[in-house]
């Protein structure tokens, strides 16, 4: 017997393991970057515009100069600009004259959507866990509400957010609530799944100890639904982002992402890099908040089979 | 045994037990159940799929009301004692809690009762050296085999002391050599605490090697048709399967299952799903 169970160890508690595990996906991740810029720059070698390297005078059959076999519209360089000017343009001033790099500007702007999205996240989150547990201890108010639930969803958030914003006024209120209307769904959803998703027999096994509906929700129903809560605040957390980014403009924010996104989309004809640095700002903030949510989901479902996957 | 056997810890007068409500067609899953069991008794019932065995365990452990007669468990109302936690539960499957280590998972009975941390800690200890799982406290169920699994589910079950064991078919799902070790373990373990045990099984020779006796039921209604005496000596061990004695009582009971019509589509599983599920939608409700 003492063999069945050592035959079935966890193998991501094995240090070994989970080390050479790490470094395979930091080689897939490399290995994806390293694709990504390939193609990307491949595209513009062969379809976009002629290109010399810096410094290089222009010239018949001079090496410094390619000229690509094919002209493609999406390959010039005011619709896909050359990588390594994206990561230029980070290095240098955001604006003229401004002694902060775009890189430490985005950084700031960055982390102040963050902050609001953060804070919209919370309390969706609480908003979606709150609601789910009302519908599932009452079907009444399950077959009332979840309609509206559903189409509240269907309103486009560019819609609804001058509202919100004209509403509860231009500051960062009416943020946080387009950030919590974004996010609060896929928790309701997944959350009422997982609330039912116990075991009748369970739910029969604290019938005979004569537990409380409290003890019942505390000890079974939450803790059997964590991994659908889990799964819903991983959506929730890019979810809150966009929310965040959206209401920023709606609400006339000028610290966050929305703002820099909006100002560099006015002058993307004259600097086109700026507005991909933005996106790539955007991108990341949103894959740093999905880790973190990943990161609490591994701490908190630790010792549960399945719990590495996903 | 020693302890009072002049009153007994279940009794069943007149049981029935109709499931359907609505538009359903209804369905009388038990018709006049008359049953007593005494204390530290080990009684088997025994039945085809779809005989209400399983419900009759619910009825007496208050998962399921019953739709008429009376239920008293340990002189009492059965949902009275349920609230009182006069008894333990072990299913088919063991209702383990994935996210409890096996220690863990023993202590939840004791939690929902509120007993103090030191008194929980020291229960669960020893009701893991009863199983014989003392090594296992920090694993996870997904490390266990089927047969520790359920041995974790009756440390569980016998973690609060209870007067009464009800067992629903705990050792079905597992191998023919796990469920004889598990069949002397139950009854080194109902020897060792001297609990009653009520015991749901469609094996007859698991019933006849574990009880003192053998409740025989016919399906459709479900009623009990025949009550057999095992006489075998205790304890009981490799050689009474062996024994005349044993293989005469196997063929009794097989007799009055056939005699209740309930050898025909004995392994026909479906039925009992199909009631089982009822069972369980009917208690979710209640």
């Amino acid at each position: 017997m003492a063999t069945a169970a050592a035959a079935r160890p966890s193998i991501a508690r094995e240090p070994a393991t989970a080390g050479r595990g790490v470094g395979r996906t930091a080689l897939i991740y490399l290995g994806v970057l390293v694709a990504i810029f390939v193609i990307w720059e491949g595209v513009k070698f062969l379809g976009g515009v002629p290109w010399r390297m810096p410094g290089a005078l222009p010239g018949p059959n001079n090496p410094a100069i390619w000229n690509p076999p094919f002209r493609w519209d999406f390959a010039n360089d005011l619709r896909l600009p050359h990588i390594w000017n994206i990561l230029i343009a980070l290095g240098q001033p955001f604006q003229r004259g401004a002694d902060e790099t775009l890189a430490q500007y985005l950084f700031g702007a960055a982390l102040y959507t963050w902050r609001e999205a953060a804070i919209g996240f919370a309390l969706g989150a609480l908003l979606g866990l709150v609601l789910a547990t009302t519908f599932v201890h009452s079907r009444l108010l399950e077959r009332a509400f979840v309609p509206y639930v559903i189409a509240s969803q269907t309103v486009p958030i560019i819609a609804l957010a001058p509202m919100i914003a004209f509403a509860f006024g231009q500051n960062v209120l009416a943020v946080v609530i387009i950030a919590t209307y974004l996010t609060f769904f896929p928790v309701t959803i997944a959350m009422i799944r997982g609330l039912r998703s116990v075991d009748p027999r369970a739910v029969e096994l604290m019938r005979s100890y004569a537990a409380s509906p409290l003890q019942v929700y505390l000890k079974v129903r939450l803790p059997a639904s964590l991994p659908y809560l889990f799964t819903a605040l991983k959506i929730s957390a890019t979810a809150s982002i966009v929310g965040a980014i959206i209401g920023e403009d709606a609400g006339s924010i000028d610290e966050g992402l929305g703002r820099v996104i909006t100002t560099f989309n006015q002058y993307y004809a004259t600097g086109p890099e700026k507005l991909w640095t933005a996106i790539l700002a955007a991108a990341l903030v949103g894959i740093a908040f999905y880790l973190v949510v990943r990161a609490a989901e591994l701490f908190v479902l630790r010792g549960r089979p399945g719990a590495a996957a996903g | 045994m020693t302890g009072p056997d002049q009153q007994p810890i279940v009794r069943l007068s007149a049981v029935d037990k109709v499931f359907g409500r609505g538009g359903q067609p209804a369905t009388t899953a038990l018709e006049g159940i008359d049953l007593e069991i005494r204390r530290g008794e080990f009684v088997s019932l025994i039945g085809p799929s779809g005989c209400g065995k399983s419900t009759l365990l619910r009825v007496i452990g208050d998962l399921v009301p019953a739709t008429r007669g009376d239920v008293v468990v340990n002189g009492k109302p059965a949902a009275k004692a349920r609230r009182d936690r006069d008894y333990g539960i072990v299913f088919q499957a063991p209702v383990l809690f994935e996210w409890r280590s096996v220690e863990d998972n023993v202590k939840l009975p004791l939690e929902i009762l509120g007993r103090p941390p030191a008194e929980r800690a020291k229960r669960a200890r020893e009701m893991l050296q009863l199983v014989e799982l003392a090594d296992f406290t920090r694993h996870y169920p997904y490390q266990l085999s089927g047969g520790m699994q359920q041995r974790v589910a009756i440390a569980r079950a016998l973690s609060i002391e209870p007067a009464l064991l009800l067992m629903d078919e705990p050792f079905g799902a597992l191998d023919e050599m796990t469920r004889e070790r598990m069949n002397s373990e139950v009854l080194r373990i109902w020897e060792r605490t001297g609990t009653t045990i009520v015991f749901v099984t469609h094996s007859i020779p698991e019933a006849v090697f574990l009880s003192s006796r053998v409740v025989v039921m016919s399906a459709r209604p479900g009623r009990i048709t025949k009550v057999i005496d095992i006489d075998l000596p205790r304890p009981r061990d490799l050689e009474t399967r062996e024994s005349r004695r044993y293989f005469e009582l196997v063929t009794e009971v097989r007799e009055a299952l056939r005699a209740g019509g309930g050898l025909e589509g004995d392994d026909a599983d479906g039925g009992g799903v199909a009631s089982e599920e009822r069972t369980l939608a009917e208690g979710a409700v209640g």
